[in-house]
């Protein structure tokens, strides 16, 4: 009686059959658009077909010779990596700060931090224009780097907190007991250990200053626009392979990162135990 | 002797030296977090603090509900609707499709999951932007999904798929599709085999065993994936705004235009202020069930 | 280094709750001091005020005369053992102990020969490379010990150290930690909430109960002469028959006249609540009762009869109902006076092992 009632949960594969099925496409219909981009960048033609009836790199050419491309580019990169320094330590330093103190005063808090991203962004958008207006902050790095650090506060936050739950309070006193002050502590003992926590923070950081475009509407136009900015104007008004090349090159480099974030993983989970 | 001086020097604590330092220790991880609440209160408070104030400023610059008051015009009431009807249709469809991908993924062998992990990642890692993009190539009237469809015979001639509601739907669907999944997932792997072997064992058929002891305990993740995927949606721009091609109009839109077209930024703050307090409104109400600051934790 | 530690007045509030209660604690220079209390009872939040993580509410303590309280705990020069040890996972061995020294800017020979050193002191030398992971429990905690003497601190603390141990390597290490108390000297003080672990390594023992300093002595005075009920019960097995006050100032238990012990100077504090505390390796079993002067002996009826290997258990039951254990020697002189269940018999204690206690906790 036992045993065919367990055999009877070891749901066999065939009769996971259709659940295998819908999953695979389900994967598919997720991961087809992501990589699907990057044959059709490969085309010839000035219009976007699938499978493109003749290769060449023309478009990749044309990305990389453009200044208008390579300034909106060589731009988002500095926005981005100016956003990280900035974001990680001031991210970093909250989450520390929260995780050291009593859980009632820490939750409001850590729901201020959420708030970037419950608030939607065209509201912050238009906010921001509208604030940046009086400042002369539109169309410089400087308001797109304050923009990006905001966005990228909660995913910094939540990553090293995550890290922080994990790591043991008395490595640290045992630090200060040996006679480490707190920041001595925090640098060499705290930090080593929550290291790929905060590294994950600044990777989230870094591609959400980078990504970022609906805010970068408004407050980023002309000769500094963004990367994204560029693609969003060149999507809405015409549909050539050039945006393809660039999200080619965008989703290889998510693809890169990817692969970076799972392979720093692995040796803490190692060390971890 | 040297004891006495040392004493002298370094002073004696009594009770309120003790609740003083207390207090400056609490107040210095207080100070931590102050430069990103700073960040946050002039970048975000600050900005849509003022949009509030906005709206509550008439054509002839005094206090009014006006702007308010026209949010009743069917232009706007459509566009609610609107809102709702995608924000409603992209969560039931993400639950259809995200529940049997996190259940698959929770039953898989680490291994295995890692691997089937990617598909949900790559695409969270992906910009939007080019996401979108992507939508707006397989969908468009000689793009990859129409030619399959005719060439299958399902349909003679190819049929509008973008620039309308459906690429509206299917696009939002697809970015916001790993929101459902990842904290489903999350709650999923909790869940214990044993409890399902002891619910067989106790006479459950395998489908009554996951309705009666899998599905409980999901829930947790599936709510959490609802409400992110439906506050998600009714703020959502970029999609609508590439998708649409100006014929769905979403809320968040409608500001874009008041702003952009108009330059009605009463109007604008009005619909922004809305749709941030139904947002709140939708968190507050769940807050009491669940903790909604747990809701990024998945990532 | 030899240091007094004296502990005034000392209390905690978290919140309302009193984590410690006006603890007073003179510790002599040098000594190795133990606590001993059940879970709860507050240790672990002393070893905290005195390394200097939690804040007191009130009190003083002062080090060779110096206010402790008023200094953050990286310059309060205290070695501390944490249970779970809190080795560095990130250093090696050599690194973990190192660490200390490194802070105070030796020069690098020194490091290299004070580290040396101490893994000699807790003979580990040949793991000075070894990642802390790849330790077993009694490796960690040696050099969790190591890291913590080897800046040659002025007061070692140690929580609850080998409670993680199995009870053989426990044994041995309480052995070797005595041992390197007497090398160093250096003041101590231990946290455990086993008995026998106390009895066995304390110059002086504190019991700590609900947050309040309960008995402060010797390992022999707590379990000779325990001062409350309490004391006596959590040192060591214990039975506990009410004692009944006379107006005369003398005292009788079953209505039977006590022999009070020597050291009676508990017993003129007696109050009404008074309690004989009886240990079973103190009794001794005669069928009639003691015609010696010096001995007190109660009538009782035996129960059953327990082997235990090393000893033999007598369980009987008083006229009230109440059972006594009573421990023998398990050798042939005593074959004849294991009694059979249901046989009267009397239970005898000298009035030296006749410990009267208050019934505080
Ligand atoms: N930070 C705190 N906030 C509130 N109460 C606390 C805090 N730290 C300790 N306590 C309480 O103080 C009391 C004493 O705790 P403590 O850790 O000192 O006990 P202990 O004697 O070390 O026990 P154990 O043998 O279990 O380790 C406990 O009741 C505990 O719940
Ligand atoms: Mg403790």
């Amino acid at each position: 009686m036992l045993t065919a009632a367990a055999s009877a949960t070891q749901i066999r594969h065939y009769q996971r059959l259709w659940l295998y099925g819908l999953c695979a496409l389900i994967f598919t219909f997720l991961i087809v658009p992501c990589v699907l981009i990057v044959p059709m960048s490969f085309s010839a033609s000035n219009y976007l077909e699938f499978p493109p009836r003749a290769w060449s790199l023309r478009w990749y050419r044309e990305f990389f010779d453009s200044a208008e491309w390579m300034d909106a580019l060589w731009l988002s990169l500095r926005v981005a990596g100016l956003t990280t320094l900035i974001a990680t330590p001031i991210g970093t330093a909250a989450a520390y700060g929260l995780s050291q103190m009593p859980e009632r005063l820490t939750k409001p808090l850590r729901m201020s931090f959420l708030l970037p991203m419950i608030v939607p962004n065209i509201l912050v958008a238009i906010g921001v224009f509208f604030v940046f207006a009086r400042l002369g902050l539109n169309n410089t790095v400087t308001g797109l780097v304050l923009v990006g650090i905001m966005l990228a506060l909660p995913f910094v936050l939540v990553t090293v907190s995550s890290g922080l739950q994990s790591f043991d309070g008395n490595l640290e006193r045992a630090a200060r007991s040996l006679g480490a002050t707190r920041l001595q502590a925090f640098l060499t003992v705290t930090v080593p250990q929550i290291k790929s926590s905060i590294a994950a923070g600044a990777l989230f950081a870094f591609v959400a200053a980078f990504d970022e475009v609906v805010i970068a509407l408004y407050i980023s136009s002309g000769e500094n626009s963004t990367l994204p900015r560029r693609m969003f104007a060149n999507i809405r008004d015409q549909v050539d392979p050039l945006v393809a090349a660039v999200s080619s090159v965008l989703v290889v480099a998510s693809i890169v990162l990817l692969l970076i974030v799972q392979i720093a993983k692995r040796p803490e989970k190692g060390a971890a135990r | 002797m040297t004891g006495m001086i040392a004493a002298a020097s370094s002073g004696t604590a009594d009770a309120s030296y003790f609740a003083r330092a207390e207090r400056r220790e609490a107040w210095s991880f207080a100070l931590l977090a102050l430069p990103g609440l700073v960040v946050i209160g002039l970048l975000l408070i600050v900005p849509v603090g003022w949009l509030f104030v906005l709206s509550f400023i008439g054509k002839d610059g005094g206090v009014s509900l006006e702007n308010y008051a026209r949010l009743a015009q069917p232009v706007y009431v459509i566009t609610f609707v609107t809102t709702f009807q995608i924000a409603g249709i992209v969560t039931l469809g993400s639950i259809l499709l995200g529940y049997p991908v996190a259940y698959l993924l929770s039953q898989l062998s680490p291994r295995a999951a890692a691997i089937c992990m990617i598909f949900v990642i790559l695409p969270f890692w992906t910009s939007v932007l080019v996401r979108t993009y992507a939508w707006l190539v397989l969908l468009q009237r000689r793009g990859l999904i129409n030619s399959w469809l005719v060439s299958l015979g399902i349909i003679n001639e190819p049929i509008p798929l973008v620039n309308n509601f459906i690429g509206t739907t299917i696009g939002m669907l697809h970015v916001l599709l790993p929101f459902m999944i990842l904290p489903l997932y999350s709650s999923m792997k909790t869940i214990d085999g044993d409890y399902l072997k002891a619910a067989s064992s106790c006479g459950a058929s395998p489908m009554r065993a996951f309705w009666d002891v899998f599905f409980p305990l999901s829930r947790p993740g599936l709510f959490a994936g609802t409400v992110l995927v439906f506050i998600l949606s009714l703020g959502f721009y970029l999609t609508p705004a590439l998708l649409g091609g100006g014929r769905v109009s979403m809320w968040s839109m409608q500001i874009a235009t008041n702003v952009s077209t108009y330059s009605n930024w009463g109007a604008a703050s009005a619909l922004g202020v809305l749709l941030l307090v139904v947002t709140i409104a939708i968190l507050a109400a769940l807050n009491k069930v669940f903790r909604v600051d747990k809701l990024y934790g998945g990532r | 280094m030899k240091v007094p530690v004296s502990i005034r007045g000392l209390s905690k509030k978290f919140g309302s709750f009193e984590a410690l209660k006006d603890i007073n604690l003179d510790i002599a220079p040098g000594e190795f001091v133990t606590l001993l209390g059940p879970s709860g009872s507050g240790k672990t939040t002393l070893l905290q005020v005195l390394a200097g993580f939690v804040t007191p509410t009130s009190g003083s303590i002062l080090v060779a005369g110096e206010e402790l309280l008023t200094r953050p705990p990286h310059q309060r020069e205290i070695g501390l053992v944490f249970q779970n040890y809190a080795l560095f996972p990130h250093m090696n061995v050599f690194e973990n102990i190192a660490y200390p020294l490194k802070l105070r800017r030796l020069p690098r020979s020194e490091i290299e020969t004070r580290v040396r050193g101490a893994l000699d002191m807790v003979r580990l030398s040949q793991f000075i490379d070894r990642p802390v992971d790849k330790l077993s429990g009694g490796q960690k905690q040696r050099v969790a010990l190591a890291r913590a003497i080897v800046f040659e601190p002025r007061i070692l603390l140690m929580d609850e150290s080998l409670s993680a141990l199995d009870k053989k390597l426990r044994e041995q290490m309480q052995i070797e930690l005595r041992h390197l108390h007497e090398r160093l000297h250096t003041t101590t003080v231990f946290v455990t909430h086993d008995q026998r672990e106390a009895l066995t390594m304390s110059d002086r023992i504190a019991v700590i109960n609900n947050g309040a300093l309960i008995q402060f002595d010797t390992p022999r005075a707590i379990y000779d002469r325990p001062r409350t009920r309490f004391v006596a019960d959590f040192v060591g097995e214990t039975t506990f028959l009410p004692v009944e006050l006379g107006t005369s100032g003398g005292a009788s238990v079953f209505g039977t006249p006590l022999r009070l012990p020597d050291h009676a100077g508990a017993v003129a504090a007696a109050q009404s609540d008074s309690w004989l505390a009886l240990r079973p390796e103190k009794l001794a079993l005669s069928p009639a009762a003691s015609p010696e002067t010096n001995v007190n002996s109660f009538s009782a009826v035996a129960r059953e009869t327990i082997f235990q290997g090393d000893s033999l258990l007598v369980i009987a039951g008083f006229p009230d109902g109440q059972s006594i254990a009573v421990r023998l020697v398990p050798q042939e002189a005593n074959r004849g006076l294991v009694p059979l269940p249901g046989q009267p018999i009397h239970i005898n204690v000298h009035r030296n092992d006749s410990i009267l206690v208050s019934g505080d906790v």
